[in-house]
């Protein structure tokens, strides 16, 4: 501290001149890699998550069976060497149907949170951002969405539609905008009255520019943090449907609906529902930490 | 400062370099009127109307800074943002320059924004978290295209260095700057279009002391360097008199008193500037001066008392206080006032 203060302060600003002309400027996106990597457990969820993702990706080359080839004889087998995760009640290897089943689950997660967000985001910020008679019809619109017990509508639709795997994905994303598009407008009205946009709106910037560069990189945060939530939502909602039979079909496997096969063997064969169970628990999981360490890497204002 | 800097300023000011005399109206502002509804019951109606600038004129002349003073609430910032309609007055005349801002197109606007800049109170709202500093003093050029690329980037770098800042602080993020940095780097934002008239909305009330006095130099440079014409709006009487040429004082929406800042200060004549100038500490534990206290609280904008909007608290109030709203008058050369009693 005292070396410090014996320094005259032109002297000491332009030591911290020459430190940052010789370092090479830190980038937004780096600054975030840097902060998100040291919060441990968003970490350990983001390796779990890449490493799930390379599983999907290549599930055919890591699956050791068919998964739906059945074998009668060997059913409800317990885990062996020969069968890693035992087999199911008409003797179709658990292991091949989890890897598999692990494109179905991520996918979903993937694509119904980015519906979610897509519609979320822009009626909210149309909604905060103009305000008056849009917000208005906006917003009873969202609450009239809101106001239907989600998953019962999801059974209507499912019902009514074809059941193919990305009509699930449409409909779970179509559903679950509403609370994204309150979050969104709540940021952009508050957003709105800084003076920064004020700054922005007396330089003239226009409209989209003021929407676009100043608002929505602010209220990113928040929606970023609440999309990684919602693809681990969103996983557990395809998961009820195909529990409930309403998802992915048989013999293709679900995670959703291996647990529902497993369901009436569960005192014979619990790694049945186990496994799947665990894998839903870890995904969930690993995204909510990555939500949480997203939440604290976007923010500049926190201090390092 | 940099020599191109200096070329381009030279440029600018041979066309408007000798005729900076006082009389050389820059801007008009005639019986400016901001309400705001005030909502309320079920349906939203309309239940009552703020007024927070109520009919407000003055003008201010080319190369001055013109202070504004009042209360909180009295409707100063409103004045400064209707003139960069920034808010959309009710009612009332803005001419810059001989141009009626408030008819403008968005497209005349535009240009308009080239003239006239604003600076924040609040040094860490006033700047987006999200961009680095040379992106927000930079800004400007990217909206107006009069500059890009490497060009962009060197005029950044001399904005900084006029406001005192570091080149190299334009890859910097705002939260990594002190208070009077930030405002600095505010004020570089606001000078990177040229602009002729600024409007400092209480540029240095959300700094420390020590700071003030520099950033209120910086400004006082300022000003003479790029010609320019502030209006400085402020609640602190002795940071006014000391940046400001003339004064105006505001009291709930409206201007009460107007005139350069020597005779205001010296020899106030609105009862409502005698009791603020009463209220400013002087240095000297010998110096005996009566303070005037008001008494009671500034009556609600919703419902300005009728007459004098001062008459509530004002010791001198008589029968035509209470029912005429004194004219807003010329009573002697430059010295406008808002009281039927001032002579």
């Amino acid at each position: 501290m005292a070396a410090v203060s014996n320094q005259a302060p032109g002297q000491l600003d332009q030591n911290f001149g020459g430190d940052a002309l010789t370092l090479k400027p830190e980038s937004y996106m780096s600054m975030v890699w840097r902060r998100f990597r040291r919060h441990k457990l968003a970490m350990a969820g983001l390796c779990f998550l890449l490493l799930m993702y390379l599983v999907a990706v290549f599930a055919p080359y890591i699956a050791t069976q068919s998964y739906r080839h059945t074998d009668p004889p060997n059913r409800l087998q317990a885990p062996s060497q020969e069968h890693w995760m035992g087999t199911d009640n008409i003797g179709r290897d658990l292991f091949s149907r989890v890897i598999w089943g692990s494109r179905i689950s991520l996918s979903v997660g993937f694509v119904a949170a980015g519906v979610a967000v897509l519609l979320g985001t822009v009626i909210g910020a149309l909604a905060g951002y103009f305000g008056g008679a849009i917000d208005n019809i906006l917003m009873r619109f969202t609450e009239i969405v809101m106001s239907f017990p989600t998953f019962f509508l999801l059974i209507t639709i499912v019902s009514i539609v074809e059941r193919s795997i990305f009509n699930i994905m449409l409909v779970i994303g179509l559903t679950s905008w509403p609370g994204l598009a309150r979050m969104v407008r709540g940021q952009f009205l508050s957003l709105r009255e800084q003076e920064f946009v004020l700054a922005a709106r007396a330089l003239g910037a226009s409209n989209a520019r003021i929407i676009f560069r100043h608002i929505l990189p602010n209220a990113m945060a928040p929606v970023i943090v609440s999309a990684t939530l919602r693809i681990g939502g969103a996983i557990l909602t395809e998961s009820g449907l195909s529990f409930l039979g309403l998802g992915v079909q048989e013999p293709f496997p679900s995670w959703g609906n291996i647990i529902n096969t497993g369901r009436t063997f569960l005192r014979q064969a619990p790694w049945i529902t186990a496994f799947p169970g665990i894998f839903i628990f870890l995904t969930v999981l690993s995204f909510n930490y990555v939500g949480d360490g997203l939440r604290d890497a976007l923010d500049p204002r926190l201090k390092d | 400062m940099d020599k191109t800097w200096n070329n381009s300023l030279n440029h600018a000011s041979t066309n408007n370099g000798l005729d900076t005399g006082n009389d050389d109206v820059l801007l008009e502002v005639r019986n400016l009127k901001k309400y705001f509804p005030l909502r309320g019951g079920v349906f939203s109606r309309v239940q009552g109307w703020i007024k927070a600038v109520d009919d407000v004129s003055f003008d201010v002349y080319r190369g001055e800074t013109l202070g504004l003073v009042g209360e909180s609430g009295c409707g100063k910032t409103t004045t400064g943002k209707c003139i960069l309609r920034l808010e959309q007055p009710t009612s009332g005349s803005v001419l810059f320059e001989g141009k009626d801002v408030l008819s403008m197109t968005s497209e005349e606007l535009r240009t308009l924004r080239r003239e006239m800049q604003i600076i924040f109170q609040d040094p860490y709202g006033s700047l987006n978290p999200r961009m680095t500093v040379g992106d927000i003093v930079g800004e400007a050029f990217v909206i107006h295209g009069t500059a890009s690329g490497h060009e962009r980037a060197r005029r950044v770098e001399e904005l900084l260095k006029v406001v005192g800042l570091s080149p190299y602080h334009a890859r910097r993020y705002p939260h990594e700057f002190s208070g009077g940095q930030r405002q600095r780097i505010g004020i570089a934002r606001a000078l990177a279009l040229r602009p002729k008239l600024i409007i400092c909305d209480e540029p240095v009330s959300a700094l420390d002391v020590s700071i003030q006095s520099q950033i209120l130099n910086l400004l006082n440079e300022l000003q003479d360097d790029f010609q320019l014409t502030y209006i400085f709006i402020a609640h602190d009487l002795s940071v006014v008199q000391h940046i400001s040429d003339r004064v105006g004082v505001m009291y709930l929406g409206r201007l009460v008193e107007l005139t350069d800042s020597e005779t205001l200060y010296s020899s106030p004549k609105h009862p409502y500037t005698q009791a603020l100038l009463s209220a400013i500490p002087v240095p000297d534990p010998d110096h005996k001066k009566k303070r005037i206290v008001l008494e009671g609280d500034v009556p609600s904008s919703l419902e300005p008392p009728s007459g004098c909007s001062f008459h509530t608290r004002c010791s001198y109030c008589q029968d035509i206080c209470r029912e005429v709203r004194p004219e807003w008058r010329e009573i002697e050369e430059g010295h406008f006032i808002a009281c039927h009693l001032a002579e």
